[in-house]
């Protein structure tokens, strides 16, 4: 019986290649990385050995300031603007990336994210759309995108960034729930269907980190938190480098929260 | 890029099919991908291979259509002239 398992297994596991790592063929994009958990996530990437292209919006000020913070670190880091709202972010970025930095996108991370938050009578269409447009459907493109170099290298990494209230209700952030809930399950779908190619999609759950986005939030959702505090941008950078290695080749499809206990 | 002849086409196509996994000895025109094993997520690929080469847009209609593998050349061959 053993010898059959043992057979049956050896049958069907990939042969061992020996390949240069992924940073040394590939380079990392951060989408929304000029500040909070973008930046972090950037900044931490880059200490794991990757060159960061760091995409953003309006922040080009901050965005060269992480880029500085990178540079005397000694990383090889590229800002590029873009709004990841426009159809054609995608490609710009992704080609951005391989341009600046020499190497095609090995390892995307789908952080940009906005909330526009009102009970659900109340949103507008436009802000609705607006919401899914960068939290869901940029995720989307830039997946679709960066897949392209990731499957014929046979090895990626995607991370998407999702949050506690995709899985949580939070009142008032209905279009912002809809999105991030989305976004995991389209994490799980590619995943299924892109693994054994040796490319991971994973997402990260955030509950309350200290960004511009949770700024406004009222204490209640924080008296929620059994950590009794809310997290730091590095606690939720931690868990994407961690997704992002070479030890996390076995996980995909998978959801890591970081929230302090909230969720639990 | 590569000129597309048929010969290369093949040539091309049969390196991509042989990379997936498939039997080079049971590669043929008129062989099925579903009996070289040649699943969608290959052909896929497969198709960002005719788009890098040969510059040519293949969709999900037509891989869809697509079930051989002179299907498939003939299809890249058609689309690059």
């Amino acid at each position: 019986m053993g010898e059959r398992v043992n057979a049956a297994v050896a049958a069907t596991a990939p042969a061992a290649e020996i390949a240069p790592p992924a940073v040394e063929r590939g380079c990392a994009l951060v989408t929304g990385a000029s500040r909070g958990i973008g930046a972090a996530i950037a900044r931490g990437l880059a200490a794991d050995g990757w060159r960061v292209a760091i995409g953003y919006r309006d922040g080009a000020d901050e965005a060269a300031a992480v880029a500085d913070r990178i540079r005397a670190a000694g990383g090889a880091v590229a800002t590029l603007a873009a709004d990841v709202a426009d159809p054609d972010a995608a490609d710009l970025l992704c080609a951005g990336a391989e341009r600046e930095l020499g190497l095609p996108v090995l390892a995307l991370v789908n952080n940009a994210g906005i909330r526009v938050d009102a009970l659900s009578p109340q949103i507008a269409d436009a802000d609705w759309q607006a919401v899914l447009d960068v939290n869901l459907s940029a995720a989307f493109r830039l997946t679709r995108r960066a897949l392209r170099p990731m499957l014929r290298a046979r090895c990626g990494r995607i991370v998407n960034i999702a949050s506690v209230v995709g899985q949580r209700a939070n009142p008032g952030q209905a279009s912002y729930a809809a999105s991030k809930a989305g976004l995991v399950a389209f994490t799980k779908t590619v995943a299924a269907e892109v693994a054994r190619r040796s490319v991971t999609v994973n997402a990260v759950a955030p509950g309350l980190i200290e960004t511009d986005m949770t700024a406004g939030l009222s204490g209640e959702l924080l008296a929620a938190v059994p950590a009794r505090r809310p997290g730091t941008p590095d606690e939720v950078a931690a868990c994407v480098r961690f997704l992002v290695s070479p030890q996390a080749g076995y996980v995909t499809g998978s959801l890591l929260t970081v929230d302090g206990g909230l969720s639990a | 890029m590569p000129i597309a002849t048929k010969q290369d086409v093949d040539q091309r196509v049969r390196e991509a099919l042989v990379e997936f996994g498939a039997d080079a000895d049971a590669i043929a025109p008129e062989a099925r991908f579903e009996a070289l094993d040649i699943d969608s997520l290959d052909l896929v690929e497969l198709a960002q291979i005719a788009e890098d080469d040969y510059g040519v847009a293949i969709t999900t209609e037509d891989l869809k259509r697509i079930e051989t593998v002179g299907q498939a050349v003939d299809l890249i061959v058609e689309r690059a002239a």
